[in-house]
């Protein structure tokens, strides 16, 4: 809802990927408002939005799901981002909904943003198929480990410079000023390894709606753990098997996580593994097996893994894995965001932004709210059967 | 007499390329290990079977290929193509591009219903290019959503439009740990239906193929290339030409004659109190077993020990479950070669395995909304859960 971005992009060289005349944008922004951008800019566009996704979707064969890119804590992607989805539902009901979406850290400098980020909440519990949080301090970690190891050249092996996960953007000095660019590369190949199955071949296919079929066995609980390796390039070609099984350890350590949390420590409800690469189906299965120990998955789904195998690795390294988990390690988030929430909320401050708001009362705070707080109680539901040990329960008994 | 393959899914499609490349290979073997005269009969017999032939001679596999999403199918029909000995129809197969998203219910409710048409009149045609039809051998999946879903709707209408042929499905039983989370539910969902359509359910564990490749081949990393080779080797040695009956100088039209049927003794099953005091526990119980022997010496072959009573339930005699097959001309190089196919309890505890854990996860309802959504509801569950209990506790009973 502000031009300067959109016209960087436009005058950037990435200029003629973008159809110009599916930009929408105003001039002032949403300021930081949740309300803003979904009520105001949401009924201002509401036209022009549905017009252009039509247009676009009146160019795909089959359409097969949707990608939303937003951030949680602003004005404009949190709101007029989790109007869009419920345009989305109504508009193209049986299209698949992927939010990824940017989650406030504990130091970001938008003092509204536990508003906008409950509110926002409650469009995404009820409105998105599928959500892969993200937090920008995981990312800025990311990144501080990369130019770590470039650094001290602690691989040994050279590094490829033009790898596309650091970015082509150049030195160092610069990143540490603007990491921005390098952080959201990050994202770009989370969505790359997302839909690797879908746009290349291999011997074990995963299309995006297998994705939502197999991670999500309860509508409300849709927040997936996403994590990355590898995140720097080895220069070797033939990696022998010890390396292959370090790119699985590493998926499941903290380290390579786009969202910060503690999955080996909570309940897994499923598992998603999409490798790339020249992996075959006995690698995977030996490195399920070598993990599994270590990892508690829920009583009803001790084999929960959904497994996919890609040709194709991405450019510049061998093989890759994408691992997407359904795991309760998100509530300690949730929880957190809560309480900032709640913070703010007590003292009723800056709510008068807010309120002015055509639309805008106090019960869609408390409405989201409680959103939340049945997302995290049902969290919470599982995580008290994580002690309770896996019982077979009695089958039907049949007279033959 | 002529079998139409359909191939379904992307396992349907990989493995079908498989079985016709082993077919065809084996029918082209210039060592058969017999007169020559004997070679050709043989190789005609196999091309009456499988192929169909075309102005240039080469020959077309009869087969149709289904698939909800296009890369598979494209990159068999370019295999098959690029060998340039045999190929498939360049308008046998269907497909569409969404997929199913491993998802049983629209595999079964949305996509079969959709293109019932479209599929069922493919079949025709190739139906139609046959002098005389055998049966149909339908190649699928029990853990994903096309081959499955959509692979049990198709044997249905089969069954409705060509209830005189023989319909025998070769099913991929699913690794245990992992390919797809939902894999129990579309497992039990397909092999309930498919036992009220089917003729024959012919079954291979990717658990034991991949033993095979690991413990008696010694493949290091093993792909699905060299599950699905094995598989399609095991499969071209039981349906490759036979003698009809000993000593007779055809070769067996009927190549799926076999009496797959369990017909129980007219007056029922004896009752507990009939039971022989004598009868140890059976290892594993035998409805029927067929041997297939080719190469040198077949009839010099000493098979006492397949008659021995204590293998079979012990209300069927030896000689009438128990039937031998044998042919001198060689397969695929092999001097000597055995097949045995075998209907007894041996599938009883996999099976078990999975209706348990399908229990389990259905009593905790997850995932359940996913197949509600396209129309398959609870009852529906419970109905294939009755129905394969039932069938559990009949193949156990055998032992008494």
């Amino acid at each position: 809802m502000e031009e300067g971005v959109v016209n960087e992009i436009l005058q950037g060289p990435l200029r003629d990927v973008f159809d110009s005349k599916q930009l929408i944008t105003d001039i002032s922004g949403s300021g930081n408002n949740w309300a803003v951008g979904h009520k105001v800019f949401g009924s201002l566009y509401q036209e022009q939005i549905l017009e252009k996704l039509r247009k676009s979707a009146e160019h795909c064969d089959c359409l097969q799901c949707f990608f939303v890119i937003h951030s949680m804590g602003g004005g404009t992607g949190s709101g007029l981002g989790t109007f869009l989805l419920k345009v989305l539902e109504d508009e193209f009901p049986e299209v698949y909904k992927f939010v990824t979406s940017v989650y406030p850290s504990g130091e970001d400098d938008v003092i509204t943003s536990p508003y906008n980020s409950m509110l926002a909440m409650k469009e995404l519990n009820e409105h998105a198929d599928c959500v892969l949080p993200i937090d920008n301090q995981s990312l800025f970690d990311i990144i501080s480990k990369i130019d770590l190891m470039v650094n001290s050249g602690k691989l040994g092996t050279a590094i490829k410079p033009k790898s596309l996960v650091t970015s082509s953007a150049g030195a160092f000095k610069k990143r540490q000023e603007k990491p921005f660019d390098a952080m959201n590369n990050i994202v770009a190949n989370l969505l790359l390894n997302l839909t690797s199955s879908a746009r290349f071949e291999g011997s074990l296919n995963m299309d995006l709606n297998e994705i939502s079929m197999n991670l999500v066995p309860f509508p409300q609980l849709h927040y997936l753990v996403s994590s990355l390796t590898p995140l720097y390039t080895l220069a070797d070609v033939n990696i022998p098997s010890r390396r292959l099984d370090q790119m699985f350890s590493d998926a499941f350590s903290k380290d390579h996580q786009l969202i910060r949390a503690d999955p080996k420590h909570s309940l897994y409800l499923a598992c998603a593994l999409m490798v790339r690469g020249n992996v075959q189906i006995s690698d995977l299965r030996r490195n399920i097996e070598r993990l599994k120990p270590s990892l508690r998955f829920v009583s009803w789904n001790q084999e929960g893994w959904k497994t996919s195998l890609c040709s194709v690795p991405p450019v510049g390294h061998s093989h890759s894995l994408l691992a997407l988990a359904n795991n309760t390690c998100v509530k300690p988030t949730f929880i957190e965001l809560r309480e900032r929430f709640m913070r703010l909320y007590k003292k009723r401050a800056h709510l008068h932004h807010y309120l002015q708001i055509e639309g805008m009362e106090e019960s869609c705070f408390t409405e989201a709210m409680s959103s939340l707080s049945a997302l995290i109680q049902e969290y919470n539901q599982l995580d008290a059967t994580k002690s309770m040990p896996a019982e077979d329960l009695p089958r039907l008994r049949i007279a033959v | 007499m002529s079998i139409v393959t359909v191939q379904l899914g992307q396992c349907g499609n990989q493995i079908g390329f498989e079985v016709f490349d082993a077919l065809f290979s084996d029918s082209h073997c210039p060592q058969g290990l017999c007169s020559k005269r004997e070679n050709e009969a043989y190789q005609a017999s196999c091309k009456e079977r499988f192929f169909s032939e075309e102005e240039n001679g080469v020959p077309i596999a009869r087969a149709v290929l289904v698939d909800m999403e296009p890369k598979v199918i494209n990159q068999t029909l370019s295999k098959a193509a690029h060998s340039g000995r045999w190929k498939y129809g360049q308008h046998s197969c269907f497909c569409q591009k969404q997929g199913s998203g491993n998802n049983w219910a629209y595999g079964y409710s949305v996509h079969g219903p959709r293109h019932e048409e479209s599929i069922m009149n493919l079949i025709q045609k190739e139906v139609e290019k046959c002098d005389s039809l055998n049966g149909f051998f339908i190649i699928m999946s029990m853990a994903g959503g096309t081959g499955s879903g959509l692979g049990a709707f198709v044997t249905q209408n089969l069954q409705d439009q060509y209830s005189n042929s023989l319909k025998m499905n070769q099913i991929i039983w699913p690794y245990g740990t992992g390919e797809v989370i939902v894999q129990n539910y579309n497992s039990i969902l397909t092999l309930s239906h498919l036992y009220r359509s089917s003729d024959a359910l012919l079954i291979h564990e990717n658990d034991a193929v991949h033993k095979i490749c690991a413990k008696l081949m010694n493949i290091k990393q093993i792909s699905f290339r060299d599950i699905n080779q094995v598989l399609a080797h095991q499969l071209g040695s039981v349906f490759q030409p036979t003698y009809s009956g000993e000593g007779s100088f055809h070769y067996r039209r009927n190549p799926l004659g076999i009496d797959w049927q369990v017909r129980p003794p007219l007056s029922g099953l004896p009752t507990l109190g009939k039971m022989s005091l004598n009868k140890e526990f059976h290892f594993n119980t035998s409805i029927a077993n067929l041997v297939i022997l080719r190469g040198k010496d077949v009839h010099s072959a000493e098979l006492g020990a397949f008659k021995d009573p204590a293998l079979y339930t012990s209300w069927l005699e030896p000689v009438h479950a128990f039937s031998v097959w044998k042919t001198q001309r060689a397969f695929s190089k092999y001097e000597k070669s055995a097949a045995l196919v075998s209907n007894s309890q041996f599938l009883v505890k996999p099976l078990d395995m999975i209706v348990g854990k399908a229990w389990n996860m259905f009593a905790s309802k997850a995932y359940i909304h996913q197949y509600t959504k396209f129309g398959i509801e609870e009852e529906d569950f419970l109905d294939s859960f009755t129905l394969l209990e039932q069938v559990i506790a009949s193949y156990c009973n055998l032992g008494f």
